[in-house]
């Protein structure tokens, strides 16, 4: 109960205070944010977009894991593990996405505008729905686990060539693409130290709001494929 | 081992010959598809890229309309279980690895012969380059649709689930494809495209070892 608590106070003071703390060309009091040329007043999402992007890596990293253990041992819980960490994936994909997709409009212009990092989340978008579409199509609990872990670990396979070989191929907008020769990684230098206990308050916030909601997710779902089972079984009652 | 897969990519070749399905829904698909094209371009001249890209756009959809057969047919007719009992799962899926490398082959040389009749942009310059992208695209494409191929034929062969399961695997493969494709419109050397090349040939390497270990777990169930 208590680290809810704490969790609840430390969401709220990341949010309260991304969202109202000032930005200043010369900041002096402890809640002023330093101006960064390029970023402005939009610097301020970074707090809220690069959590859930990040989220939507660890989901689909934790459902391959969890996939590739439902293969070894044939354990329906290591799937409903899986099953749960993709459904939070899909949800703070979405969420990255939209937050993406407002920071461009202000940043570079146009809402989209395939950078390299918006065709790879495009595509981890796609393989979650595919993979709820698989899902949901197959009646047979084992074989749905079966099919969906292999899905996951051929969609997984491809991932290293978004990550490594797009921003290679297309031009990038984001920080630390092939061709950015200004910025590099924001985090590093650009950001005062109390911008960075934020963003780094925020990463660890959502971080602990995602495995609190994935344990949340698994076990409902183990308790109701358990009940089914009673229900259904010709031994109950 | 090898032997068995022949047999076996052989069966399939003859009931192929017997019942045409493949060859005829797929030579249609294509004359299908590229009219859909050209009817929409009408009189309009279309850049180098976008004939590239609208190259391997039928292809995909080529492929996605013919390749899921060799797999939904032995659930079809029933005879997954024969199979089962007389063969390593290896050996089947190199067999329908085979058939569907044949069949990406002919599909594909059909599509690009007939581009280079109807597209006036589709001239290649650089020919070695095209020819070695073209072949290690299909060996691609044939690699990650027979994998999903055989997802599907498990899974109730759900004909609209096919295009949706393979596009994002193989998205890294079309996109690079594509533009392998416009470089070898360019005159690009091989030595400046040789990054494109090895990412064709890694994918292609990593699909067919994911792919046969990975193949098991659906055989078997």
């Amino acid at each position: 109960m208590i680290w809810k608590i704490f969790l609840f106070l430390l969401l709220a003071f990341v949010s309260i205070a991304g969202i109202a703390f000032p930005i200043v060309e010369k900041p002096s009091a402890w809640y002023e944010f330093p101006f960064i040329p390029g970023l402005e007043e939009n610097a301020k999402i970074i707090f809220f977009h690069v959590p859930t992007a990040w989220l939507t890596v660890i989901a689909f990293l934790l459902s391959t894991i969890f996939s590739f253990r439902y293969l070894r041992n044939k354990n329906l819980d290591e799937d409903a593990k899986a099953h749960s960490a993709a459904q939070l994936g899909m949800v703070f994909c979405i969420l990255a996405t939209v937050t993406g997709a407002v920071w461009a409009k202000f940043a570079w212009g146009q809402f989209w505008s395939w950078d390299p990092r918006q065709t790879s989340i495009f595509a981890i978008l796609l393989i979650y729905g595919a993979l709820f579409a698989l899902r949901s199509s197959i009646e047979s609990e084992d074989k749905r686990a079966t099919l969906s872990a292999v899905y996951s670990l051929i969609a997984f396979v491809t991932v290293p060539f978004f990550i490594f070989v797009m921003p290679r191929i297309m031009k990038g907008l984001h920080p630390g693409s092939a061709d950015d020769t200004n910025a590099g990684p924001v985090i590093d230098f650009k950001m005062n130290s109390n911008m960075q206990l934020i963003f780094f308050l925020s990463l660890i916030g959502f971080t602990i709001l995602f495995f609190w909601m994935w344990r949340v997710g698994y076990r409902s779902i183990i308790i109701k494929d358990k009940i089914n089972k009673q229900l259904t079984s010709p031994l109950a009652g | 081992m090898i032997g068995e897969s022949y047999a076996l990519f052989k069966k399939d070749f003859h009931s192929e010959l017997r019942t045409r399905y493949a060859i005829n829904s797929l030579a249609m698909f294509i004359i299908v598809a590229i009219s859909v094209i050209l009817f929409s371009i009408g009189n309009e001249t279309i850049t180098e890229s976008l004939t590239a890209g609208l190259f391997w756009v039928v292809i995909f959809f080529t492929a996605m309309s013919g390749l899921a057969r060799a797999f939904v047919s032995e659930e079809e007719r029933g005879t997954t279980l024969t199979l089962q009992l007389i063969a390593s799962p290896t050996t089947v899926f190199s067999g329908k690895l085979i058939f569907n490398l044949i069949l990406v082959f002919c599909m594909n040389l059909v599509i690009a012969l007939l581009y280079s009749a109807l597209f006036e942009k589709f001239v290649v310059q650089n020919f070695p380059l095209f020819l070695l992208t073209f072949i290690l695209g299909n060996i691609g494409l044939a690699v990650a649709s027979t994998i999903i191929a055989a997802i599907i034929a498990k899974a109730g062969a759900k004909g609209t689930l096919y295009p949706v399961l393979s596009f994002p695997i193989l998205l890294p493969l079309i996109l690079t494809s594509v533009q392998l494709t416009l470089f070898s419109f360019d005159g690009t050397s091989f030595e400046e495209a040789q990054f494109e090349l090895a990412i064709v040939v890694g994918y292609d390497i990593i699909m067919l070892t994911a792919s046969y270990m990975l193949f098991d777990f659906i055989w078997k169930d």
